[in-house]
């Protein structure tokens, strides 16, 4: 079956971007133009298999939105990428404490979003 | 596709350019608000972040610079000044010249770039004399950690790894097993877990990761190909990568390091520990472990490093002068002679079991541990790795997609799985068939898979695995799938269907096995020659093998054959009905169970029992092969794995393991179904090999198990 991969990022032209590159792989994907509305989302969803998050979004930002997620019984194990400029670390260890499995360094190419995808989510 | 991206990238970053000009000019009447400095700080770093996403690198490396100042005046390290604002402007007017210039922009925005980054750099410069200030350098470092490693010389190495992933590493959703997947994909791998850890049920907390692993890596990847595979769990693992030795090292020994060693290597013991165990002449292992000098886990461990190290030196023997040739009839009449052997060692046995001397028992089972090390011994001669085939078919692939003007790869995997050298040769035309029709029907024209939005060049990937006695070889292509109303529609004409048949989507694929069948509107040079599937269906019969199909429309076709490694010996389950006896392949034995009549229950005809919470059919043996005589009060069901499903078979006494040594049936039996072959017993009676698959496809088609059973025993 398919994979499915929520994305979460306020800009639309990294959301289109990286759910055609998934798409195109056979990945089934979702998208939120935020934390608090992929936060709504989560619960109405089923069998996420991974979810990828931009760090710095209005509204509810992404370090926030993975703690919440992992209060979520549902998604307590589920994969977790955040996505980041950030190439200090800083982002990268608030993101792991928060709960996440790993990071996206942008910009990316396709084969390093893919190459990534598969060794947290298959 | 890209440019629809570069569109919105670009609209955003106009929003934000807007929102920036605002924030500057908002801050110049408010200097060092917090609140606006980060929004600042936010809109610069979002473009940068994106830029370089969609080819706007001279952007990124732009934005990156005032990003950089930003922080700095953010975090207070750098003072705000009104030149500062003005400055700010300036670049963020900039950005918006680089936008619409697109990739190119003309040598006079470049020399205005330089004239800003010197600018901004002049101002950090001039800031930080007030701290001190060693101007921060940007440190991209781990940034690229995951992009490919340069090959370290493609030199294989052996590396001996110890993880020990920390506790809380499933809590982030980290998959380890996938991890260690991972890493076996660089390079020859053995992994040793350790168990020792994990306490008992009640005190065991199930969200914790207890288990840690030793690993043996032969790889031509560098070290950091090897820890990159644990890059986002690094921080909170254990993770300790040291190089054994070179390969090429490794095959100047005479042998491969001792027990002893490789302890000693790893620190755990000390050399005069060892000396002193070696003087007791037990194995060191057992000494050690019982001196509690060291765990029985961290033994095994360096016994499973020991062992691969043996097999990468073997490796590199095989690969290197120290090989024969021998012609391949020499080697069949030593399987045959082999075969032999066996059988009158069953004879042995039992003859010996009837006679009860301790002597003759004792030859008799040395005899038995001789023959079966000189069977494994002579069948792993004849394994071949199947890879030497697959070069073949990368040059059928580009040769085909030339001519059929398509525009194809061939992808392999597994080319190491050893296979039976008969079955090898035997599989080659099948499997060109198979990917000829894969290019033929499958794979699109250029122009087609554009327009379906799928890369130009398709692909088919070839993969061998080993699964159990059996391997299976599989042959998946990203086309369009099967046409299934096509093929139902060919079918009608050629008659294989009648008219009004409403069939599942799965029988529909099975049609293009049916003899005479071909969908291809024009006869291409390629299919079409008059070989169709049928034909490649017989032959991966003929080897005891099997066709599984699986299509999607749009998305490709993958077929896969599982046939048995080898073809001469097989382990069998010796079961008896009335007098005669039968063999079932140990391959596909799930289970077997005791029922009694009154279990059975009868549902619309079909007789199904209840094996672990399921419901299977099955049928008895001696209503299916008119064996004399009435069954016992009792009797044994044989649960088997046929093809995608599981079926019972109720026979009178199951007897035991059996090694049988397959003889064929001959040409006058060639169209019995059910059958596979036969075999001669220990005393010198016959017993008939069970084809599983067959006959549970034959008993699907008739569950009464009754009628219609001479047609599907006879299939002529």
């Amino acid at each position: 079956m398919a994979k499915r991969i929520l994305i979460i990022d306020d800009s639309a032209a990294i959301r289109q971007s990286i759910t055609y590159i998934l798409n195109q792989e056979g990945y089934e994907t979702i998208e939120a133009k935020d934390g608090q509305e992929a936060l709504d989302m989560l619960p109405t969803l089923d069998a996420i298999d991974l979810i990828i998050t931009d760090v710095n979004m209005p509204n509810l930002d992404g370090i926030s939105f993975i703690r919440k997620a992992r209060e979520l019984v549902k998604y307590r194990f589920t994969p977790i990428l955040v996505l980041t400029t950030e190439s200090q670390g800083t982002k990268m260890n608030e993101g792991k404490e928060a709960g996440a499995t790993g990071w996206i360094v942008k910009p990316f190419s396709a084969d390093k979003l893919l190459g990534i995808v598969r060794k947290v989510a298959e | 596709m890209i440019d629809g991206f570069k569109e919105t990238f670009r609209e955003e970053a106009e929003e934000l350019l807007s929102g920036l000009e605002g924030i500057l000019l908002e801050l110049e009447t408010k200097p060092g608000d917090p609140e606006l400095l980060n929004a600042a700080f936010r809109a610069v770093h979002t473009i940068k972040g994106s830029a370089g996403m969609f080819g706007f690198e001279a952007i990124g490396r732009f934005a990156h610079d005032l990003e950089n100042i930003m922080d700095r005046i953010r975090s207070g390290s750098l003072s705000m000044t009104k030149d500062f604002a003005d400055l700010a402007l300036s670049c963020r007017d900039h950005i918006r010249t680089l936008l619409a210039a697109d990739e190119d922009p003309g040598p006079a925005i470049q020399e205005r770039t330089g004239q800003l980054v010197e600018a901004l750099r002049a101002y950090a410069a001039k800031g930080s004399r007030a701290d001190g200030g060693e101007s921060e350098a940007p440190s991209e470092g781990r940034a690229d950690a995951l992009t490919d490693n340069p090959d370290a010389g493609g030199e294989e190495t052996v590396w001996r790894l110890s993880f020990k992933p920390g506790q809380g590493v499933f809590r982030s959703g980290t998959k380890v097993l996938r991890l260690l997947e991972e890493l076996s994909e660089l390079g020859d791998c053995a992994c040793f877990p350790h168990t020792e850890n994990i306490p008992e049920l009640e005190k065991l907390d199930p969200e914790a990761c207890l288990t840690s692993w030793d690993a043996i890596i032969a790889s031509g990847k560098g070290p950091d190909a090897i820890k990159d595979v644990f890059i986002f769990i690094e921080s909170e693992s254990e993770i300790a990568l040291e190089k054994i030795e070179e390969a090429a090292i490794l095959q100047e020994r005479e042998e491969p390091k001792k027990l002893g060693e490789i302890l000693l290597d790893r620190g755990i013991v000390t050399r005069a520990a060892i000396d002193e165990a070696l003087r007791s002449q037990r194995r060191l292992g057992e000494v050690l472990i019982e001196k509690k000098l060291v765990s029985k886990e961290q033994v095994e461990s360096a016994l499973v490093e020991q062992e691969h190290l043996k097999r990468v030196q073997e490796r590199q023997v095989d690969t290197g002068a120290a090989s024969i040739r021998v012609a391949s009839e020499k080697l069949d009449q030593l399987v045959d002679l082999v075969g032999e052997l066996v059988t009158l060692q069953a004879r042995l046995s039992q003859t010996a079991l009837g006679i009860q001397d301790p002597g003759l028992t004792g030859i008799s089972e040395m005899f038995d541990r001789l023959i079966s090390q000189l069977r494994d011994n002579t069948m792993s001669i004849r394994m071949l790795p199947i890879g030497s085939t697959f070069n073949k078919f990368r040059r059928v692939v580009r040769d085909l997609s030339l001519e059929l003007g398509k525009d194809a790869e061939l992808a392999t995997e597994g080319a190491e799985t050893e296979l039976d050298k008969t079955v090898i040769e035997k599989l080659g035309d099948p499997l060109v068939h198979i990917i000829r029709n894969s290019l033929d029907h499958g794979i699109e024209r250029p122009a087609d898979r554009l327009a379906a939005g799928k890369p130009r060049s398709g692909t088919i990937r070839l993969s061998a695995m080993h699964s159990g006695a059996y391997v299976l070889i599989q042959v998946a292509d990203d086309g369009a799938g099967l046409d299934r109303a096509a093929i139902k529609a060919k079918a009608l004409e050629r008659g294989i269907i009648s008219p009004g048949a409403d069939l599942p989507d799965q029988e529909i694929d099975q049609l293009i096995f049916a003899p005479g069948f071909s969908t291809a509107k024009t006869v291409t040079k390629v299919s079409g020659r008059g070989v169709g599937m049928d034909v490649v269906k017989r032959e991966i019969d003929s080897l005891g093998g099997t066709v599984l199909l699986k299509s999607e429309r749009g998305h490709g076709t993958t077929m896969t054959l599982k046939i048995p490694l080898t073809l001469a010996i097989i382990e069998g389950l010796l079961v008896k009905v009335a007098d005669e006896f039968y063999v079932v392949p140990l391959s596909s034995v799930d289970g077997c169970i005791e029922i009694r009549s009154d279990e059975v229950v009868e549902r619309d005809g079909k007789r199904i029992i209840t094996y672990r919470g399921e419901l299977l059919p099955f049928v008895p043996l001696r209503t299916w092969f008119d064996s004399p005589g009435e069954a016992p009060a009792i009797s044994q069901i044989v649960i088997v794995n046929a093809l995608d499903s599981r079926i019972g078979f109720v026979v009178d006494q199951v007897i035991g393991d059996y090694q049988t040594v397959v003889k064929p049936l001959g040409r006058l039996y060639r169209n019995v179904r059910g059958l596979s072959g036969a075999t001669i017993l220990g005393d010198g009676t016959v017993a008939l090999i069970l084809d599983v698959n067959r006959l549970s496809q034959a008993v699907k088609r008739d569950s009464t198990g009754r009628a219609g059973r001479d047609e599907a025993l006879l299939d002529a």
